[in-house]
């Protein structure tokens, strides 16, 4: 089977004040599938992730050499542009984090720094956003009402919602369901196994059967170095590294 | 589009960093133009004259003195005098406020506090006059009420609300397991803030004391109209003096712009500018310490 | 242990009277400005122009409306800059030698004396740039002395916003600009006004500075520009305290005073109710 290769690391290391945190990672992510990263914690998934979208510009002290490409281009040459890359890849956190404002008003953010201005194209989009996420039947009769009101795992389908509104190529999620109780995060998995199919996700979980569930390939990460890198059933069931099977172990054991 | 776009963010940038430098520029611009003006006195006095000469009497016929050393310590009798009232006040005010007090009190208490720092000082000098000094006068028998003890009382207003509004700040943030840990050990509640809560909070609260000794330093108004305003050098606590602030506010109007007094006028406010300008250094030095401890 | 308890209760029982010290103190000097001003407070006292010769005949209303046109020209001149320092700071700033030069300077010209302001603005702004006595000296010089409080203050309620409603706006691909204008500066825009609202009214209190820049104890009419000589509750108060003759100097001054309060609590509780509002508002 012939996959389309989306974004690729190319020996990338990443520093954070002086302290290595990923270290010489190669890694290929493939186009309109799910790609679980996990690993305990302090290991780099979610500083990997951010690597993606170059969140991790906001922090002054952090450091990245190597290569990490998009649609075979290398994001972090002088003249990327960072707002163009961020539009394209969209990213989940692990709070939910609507804004202060109506839950109308959060999918049309994305939208309206677009300086989009047809109003009848933001309410088309906003409709189209959430019924994606699997949030319109919710909230339709209200969406004049503060995004606080939503319940946790509602606000979590509005900040996906509000991601999909600027039609992005790669959605990041950084532990999306740690905040979630069982029926909220099974809602958020099916989201998910439906978005695959127009898009590029890439999901941080700390939750070894979550990637189990949902993720077509899955990485294991230890002390910022990719342990294991396959496709999840083979991952799960036939671990080649002793590493990883004693971690898959020790959850599942 | 693009390129537009980034544009329009630098120049945003620029405008934002342009305006932030203004308060750079206002540090700078006070003390060069206390300095250029203020040190022209040493080309006609010397140092040795006006920082230990005893006597300021810059218009007397034929023979003016230029000596600061009274108004000196005119300023340090009553910053001594304010602190005395206000540390131990503020401290226990503090401690009382964040530990000891029921919510509602503390609730209704702190606008109170942070009212009595928003009225004017001259107001507080006008209760200085009208009803503190003649208070004073009687009680201990004076000719007159005016003097550096009453000023005292009236710095040592001015300066509590800082002292216990930024000692309470720093007891607040103290982690609470530094609380419950104490208190599980068996400590009355009283043990517990003596012997660990303000053992932690103290660098936190030596700064406080800093800021308010700047302010004392520097407050004009309470020392203009309450403290007697005498040349002479001051014997006991009695004795009507004055500072330096206050000197610079009498004899300014008055002076020939660009003379010798008014230089000289200048020297002393770049001596108080360096004064507070060290005192506030050494309480950002100590601040950083506290926060660096306990994320205040 | 029974020992241990009465020591406690013998200090709670001093650190509650030092604090209701304090409260009561307060609480004294507004009764006595209350019960001694009162009396000559009236339509006449409060809109009358000052009458020299014989000051029962006249009201105060040009040092009134002195001490509004300061409180307007510091809020111009303050805000402002103010304001876009604070943002500067706290969402542009990268962490080199420059920031750290101006933080430490901000915090430097908060201790700095008023009188000191006072000396620096009768130098640079009425001398220097040859602006005389004046309104707008005076409005420059407090306006200076202002801006560190409002800086601080607009820093605060920057600080109050969450940094997660930034990085969700970033993820979206908003520039730097749009996150602070639409997603920062709508959360902080009303406590950065307040902060400022009570930076003018300590401001209009100040005394010392206006001495020696402009503040006149009588004018026979009212500033009709910015360059005119003015006269403010302050100084008024201060020279009817401390040099005027008059039998009624003492009343007057006390009324003065009441007047100035309320100027200034008019503001203070416009701060604490809009404090109030803001912090029920708040959902996260």
């Amino acid at each position: 089977m012939q996959e389309e290769i989306k974004i690729e690391f190319k020996d990338t290391n990443f520093w954070y004040n002086s302290k290595q945190i990923l270290v010489g990672i190669n890694l290929k992510i493939y186009s309109n599938k799910i790609t679980a990263l996990i690993g305990p914690s302090g290991c780099g998934k979610s500083t990997l992730l951010r690597c993606i979208n170059r969140m991790n510009d906001l922090i002054p002290i952090s450091k990245i050499d190597g290569k990490l490409l998009y649609n075979n281009e290398n994001i972090y040459e002088k003249d990327t542009d960072v707002i163009e890359l961020r539009k394209e890849i969209g990213m989940v956190f692990q709070k939910p984090n609507p804004f202060p404002m109506s839950i109308f008003d959060n999918v049309a953010y994305g939208l309206r720094i677009q300086n989009m201005k047809d109003k009848n194209k933001i309410k088309q989009i906003v409709k189209e956003s959430l019924e994606k996420a699997d949030l319109w039947d919710e909230v339709k009769d209200r969406l004049n009402l503060s995004a606080f009101r939503l319940s946790g795992g509602q606000q979590q389908r509005l900040c996906i919602a509000r991601s999909l509104a600027i039609n992005p190529e790669v959605v990041l999620l950084d532990e999306p369901c740690s905040a979630l109780d069982p029926l909220a995060t099974a809602k958020i998995e099916s989201l998910l196994r439906k978005l695959k199919n127009e898009r590029t996700i890439i999901i941080v979980t700390h939750n070894m059967h979550q990637a189990k569930r949902i993720s077509d390939y899955t990485c294991y990460l230890l002390n910022g170095k990719v342990i294991e890198y396959s496709g999840t059933a083979e991952m799960f069931d036939n671990p080649k590294n002793k590493l990883t099977k004693d971690y898959i172990n020790g959850e599942f054991g | 589009m693009p390129n537009y776009r980034n544009i329009k963010e630098k120049l945003i940038e620029l405008l934002l960093s342009t305006a932030s430098i203004t308060a750079l520029l206002i540090l700078i611009g006070i003390f060069v133009f206390l300095f250029i003006t203020g040190i022209r006195t040493f080309t006609e006095i010397s140092p040795t004259e006006f920082f230990l000469g005893n006597e300021w009497n810059p218009t007397a016929y034929g023979e003016p003195k230029w000596g600061i050393l009274s108004l000196v310590i005119g300023t340090i009798i009553v910053t001594f005098g304010s602190l005395v009232i206000a540390i131990p006040l503020g401290i226990a005010s503090a401690v009382y406020l964040s530990e000891i007090a029921k919510p509602k009190i503390r609730e209704t208490i702190k606008p109170v506090i942070e009212m009595i720092a928003g009225i004017p000082s001259v107001v507080l000098g006008l209760i200085g006059i009208l009803f503190l000094s003649p208070l004073i006068a009687k009680i201990f028998g004076l000719s007159s009420g005016l003097n550096a003890f009453t000023s005292s009382i009236i710095v040592g207003v001015m300066v509590l609300p800082t002292i216990i509004s930024i000692s309470e700040d720093v007891l607040t943030s103290l982690p609470n397991e530094f609380r419950e840990s104490s208190l599980a050990l068996g400590a009355t509640k009283w043990q517990m803030i003596r012997m660990t809560l303000l053992p932690a909070a103290l660098s936190g609260i030596v700064a406080a004391i800093m800021l308010g000794l700047g302010r004392a330093v520097g407050e004009t108004m309470g020392v203009l109209m309450v403290a007697g305003n005498s040349r002479a050098m001051p014997i006991s606590f009695f004795d009507p003096i004055r500072p330096m602030t206050a000197n610079i506010a009498i004899e300014i109007k008055e002076v020939v712009k660009g003379s010798l007094h008014y230089e000289a006028l200048f020297a002393i406010g770049l001596v108080l500018f360096v004064m507070t300008f060290v005192v506030n250094f050494i309480s950002d030095i100590i601040i950083e310490k506290q926060v660096r401890k306990y994320k205040w | 242990m029974v020992n241990e308890y009465v020591r406690q209760n013998i200090y709670f029982l001093l650190f509650r009277i030092a604090t209701f010290l304090s409260v009561v103190f307060l609480l004294f000097i507004l009764l006595y400005i209350l019960k001694e001003g009162i009396g000559v407070i009236d339509i006449k006292f409060l809109t009358s122009m000052w009458s020299h010769r014989d000051i029962t005949q006249g009201g105060i209303f040009p040092a009134i409306i002195g001490t509004i046109f300061l409180a307007i020209g510091v809020s111009i001149i303050s805000i402002p800059i103010g304001i876009c320092t604070a943002i500067y700071l706290n969402e542009y700033a990268k962490e080199n030698l420059l920031t750290r030069t101006i933080k430490l300077a901000i915090r430097n010209l908060a201790g700095v004396p008023s009188i000191v302001y006072g000396i620096f603005g009768l130098a640079f702004f009425v001398l220097f740039l040859k602006l005389g006595g004046s309104l707008i000296a005076a409005s420059l010089t407090l306006g200076c002395m202002t801006l560190p409080w409002i800086i601080t203050a607009s820093e605060e309620a920057l600080k109050s916003v969450p940094l997660s409603f930034r990085e969700g706006s970033y993820a979206l691909g908003a520039t730097k600009w749009q996150t602070v204008r639409k997603n920062v500066l709508p959360h902080s825009f009303s406590g950065m006004l307040t902060g400022s609202i009570l930076g003018i009214s300590r401001a209009i209190g100040e005394t010392a500075p206006i001495i020696m820049i402009g503040a006149t104890f009588f004018m026979g009419y009212l500033p009709s520009s910015p360059f005119d000589k003015f006269m403010a509750l302050p100084y008024h108060l201060f020279i009817l305290a401390t040099q005027h003759s008059s039998p009624y100097a003492r009343e007057y001054a006390l009324g003065t005073s009441l007047v100035l309060i309320a100027l200034i609590f008019m503001l203070n509780s416009g701060f604490f109710i809009l404090r109030y509002k803001l912090r029920k508002k708040k959902e996260w």
